[in-house]
C-alpha cells in the first residue's frame, strides 16, 4: 500500500469517532468487565522458572529486525545497568521491545523478570490515542498502525507500564514502537511469539488466556510455598494478556503492587468528554494529520488495516 | 521364621532384583543423542550409562515410565503403582512444540487433567538435567553441556551492521 489514502483515513477515523461516541464510552466506562476476546491468547510468565539467559531478548531482536544491541545478548553485565540515579532498571525501547532485568529480593536468590507490552484487555494506549492508531486484535495482541500515528506520544504517557517507546531516528518520521506479540509474523498464523519459542526454561507459557488463568492458579495450588498467591495481570488494570507468577511479593520485582483493577480508561473520562469537540474541529485537524501521515509512506512494517480491524473491534465490544 | 529361612528368602529376593536389573540393563542405551532441537546449540551426547550408574532409581529421571513407581508426590496421586510404559523416551510424552496450535487445541479431556501443564521437551530436559546438576554440583552453564553453533554465535552476539549499509537499509 503506498501510503494511506485520504478517503480511507477519513473513513477509519470517523468510524472510530462514531464508535467512541455512540458505543465506546458507555461500555468502556462500565469497564473492568471486558475480560478480553473469548479466544484471545496470552502468555503466563513464571518468574520462578526464568534463569535470565536473555535468549528471549535475542529472539525478539531477530524476529522484529531490530538493530544490533549495544552489548551482546550473552553479556550478563546489562543486569547491573541502572538509570535515574540507580532507581530504574532497563526498560523496553524503540530498539528492544523486551528486556530482562534481575532483582535481588531480600534474603533470596536472584529473580529475573522479562518486561514487554502486557497487551491489556482494555489498553490505555488504545483508548488514549485520538487517531485510532492502536487495535486490540481478537487474538489478544495490541498492535498499532505506524502510518496513522502522528507521534503525539499520548500513549507513552497513558500506558501504566511505560511501554510504548518513541523512535527518534528521524524527526520527520515519528513513530511509536513496542512489542506487538509478534502479531504479523506469528500470532495471526497461530504460532507462539519468538521469545516464547526460544525460552529454554518454559518460563513463558503461551496459550488461551482463559486457560492460562486456570494453569496459573493450578501452579500456585500444587506447589505450596513456591509462589506468592497472586496471578498478576488476571485482574490488574482490567486484566492483561500477559500474566505473571512470582516467588516473592510483586513489589520486590518491580511491579506496582496495587494498581487497582480498573482499567486506565476510567481515569481518562474527562479526556473522553472532549470527543464532541474533536468531531467539530475534525476537518481542520484531519488535513494536518493527513499531511503528516503522508510522510509515513516508507513505513511498511506493522501495516494494518485500521478500518477493517476497527470494525471487528466495534462489533465485539 | 528361622535364620536360615530368612537368609534363603533374602538370597532369592536379591537374585530376583539382580535378574530384573540385568533384564533392564540389557536394553539400556549407553549413549543417547539429544539433538532433535539442535539449532543454536549442538546436540547433547548424553552419557546414559554414567547417569544410570549414578541414579539410585530410574524414576529419578523417568518418572513412572520405567515401572518403578514415581518419586514425584503429585504424580503419585495416580501413578504410585503404575506399570511400566511402552516408551521411556522423554519425547514420548514431552512434545517438541508445546505451543503449536495443534497442541494447544488438542482434546484435553478429563483423563489428562493433570497433564495439562506438562512442559515441552526442551524445558523437560533443562529442568530435569539442570535441576539435578545444581544439587549434585554438575555442570549448569549452557555451553558446558552443548556447545554453541555458528548460528548460535551470530544470534547471541549480533554485530552492528556498518553504518553505510545500515543507512541504505533504513526506511
Ligand atoms: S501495556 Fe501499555 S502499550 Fe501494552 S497494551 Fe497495555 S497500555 Fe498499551
Ligand atoms: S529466554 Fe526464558 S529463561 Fe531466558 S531470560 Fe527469557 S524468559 Fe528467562
Amino acid at each position: 500500500m503506498s501510503g494511506i489514502s485520504r478517503r480511507r483515513f477519513l473513513a477509519a477515523s470517523v468510524a472510530g469517532c462514531a464508535a467512541t461516541t455512540l458505543a465506546g464510552p458507555k461500555k468502556a466506562l462500565a469497564s473492568g468487565t471486558f475480560s478480553g476476546y473469548p479466544d484471545g491468547m496470552g502468555v503466563l510468565v513464571d518468574l520462578t522458572r526464568c534463569v535470565g539467559c536473555r535468549s528471549c531478548e535475542a529472539a525478539c531482536n531477530k524476529e522484529q529486525k531490530l538493530p544490533a544491541p549495544g552489548r551482546p545478548f550473552d553479556d550478563m553485565s546489562v543486569f547491573d545497568e541502572t538509570f535515574h540515579g540507580g532507581k530504574q532498571k532497563r526498560r523496553p525501547d524503540e530498539n528492544a521491545y523486551t528486556v530482562v532485568n534481575r532483582y535481588n529480593p531480600e534474603g533470596g536468590a536472584p529473580v529475573y523478570r522479562k518486561v514487554q507490552c502486557n497487551h491489556c484487555n482494555e489498553p490505555a494506549c488504545l483508548s488514549s490515542c485520538f487517531v485510532n492508531a492502536y487495535t486490540k486484535t481478537p487474538e489478544g495482541a495490541v498492535i498499532y498502525n505506524s502510518k496513522v500515528c502522528v507521534g503525539c506520544r499520548t500513549c507513552m504517557v497513558a500506558c501504566p507500564y511505560q511501554v510504548p517507546a518513541y523512535s527518534y531516528s528521524s524527526s520527520l518520521d515519528p513513530v511509536i514502537k513496542k512489542c506487538i506479540f509478534c502479531y504479523d509474523t506469528r500470532l495471526k498464523k497461530g504460532l507462539p511469539p519468538a521469545c516464547v519459542e526460544i525460552c529454554p526454561q518454559e518460563a513463558l507459557t503461551f496459550g488461551k488466556r482463559k486457560e492460562l488463568i486456570k494453569i496459573g492458579h493450578q501452579r500456585i495450588e500444587t506447589h505450596p510455598g513456591r509462589y506468592v498467591e497472586r496471578l498478576y495481570g488476571e485482574k490488574e488494570l482490567g486484566g492483561t494478556s500477559w500474566m505473571y507468577l512470582a516467588p516473592v511479593a510483586f513489589d520486590q520485582v518491580g511491579f506496582d503492587p496495587s494498581p487497582g483493577n480498573e482499567p486506565i480508561i476510567n481515569n481518562v473520562k474527562d479526556f473522553l468528554g472532549t470527543v464532541p469537540m474533536v468531531l467539530a474541529i475534525w476537518p481542520a485537524m484531519f488535513t494536518g494529520f493527513h499531511l503528516l501521515a503522508k510522510k509515513h509512506k516508507g513505513h511498511d512494517e506493522h501495516e494494518h488495516d485500521a478500518e477493517q480491524q476497527h470494525g471487528e473491534e466495534g462489533e465485539e465490544q | 521364621m528361622g535364620a536360615k529361612q530368612t537368609l534363603t528368602t533374602l538370597i532369592m529376593a536379591l537374585a530376583l532384583i539382580a535378574a530384573g536389573t540385568t533384564a533392564v540393563a540389557a536394553d539400556l542405551p549407553d549413549q543417547v543423542s539429544l539433538d532433535t532441537m539442535a539449532k543454536l546449540f549442538n546436540g547433547v551426547e548424553f552419557d546414559h550409562a554414567m547417569h544410570a550408574d549414578l541414579g539410585e532409581d530410574c524414576s529419578a529421571c523417568h518418572h513412572h515410565t520405567t515401572g518403578t513407581g514415581t518419586s514425584n508426590e503429585r504424580c503419585m496421586g495416580c501413578h504410585a503403582d503404575s506399570p511400566g510404559m511402552k516408551t521411556v523416551q522423554c519425547s514420548g510424552c514431552h512434545v517438541v512444540e508445546p505451543f503449536s496450535a495443534k497442541h494447544i487445541n488438542r482434546d484435553a479431556s478429563n483423563r489428562y487433567q493433570f497433564h495439562i501443564d506438562m512442559p515441552g521437551l526442551k524445558a523437560a530436559y533443562h529442568w530435569n538435567c539442570v535441576g539435578c546438576h545444581e544439587q549434585m554440583d554438575g555442570p549448569t552453564g549452557c555451553q558446558e553441556c552443548h556447545s554453541r553453533t555458528t548460528a548460535g554465535d551470530d544470534f547471541y552476539q549480533k554485530k552492528a551492521v556498518p553504518a553505510v549499509a545500515a543507512a541504505k537499509g533504513e526506511h
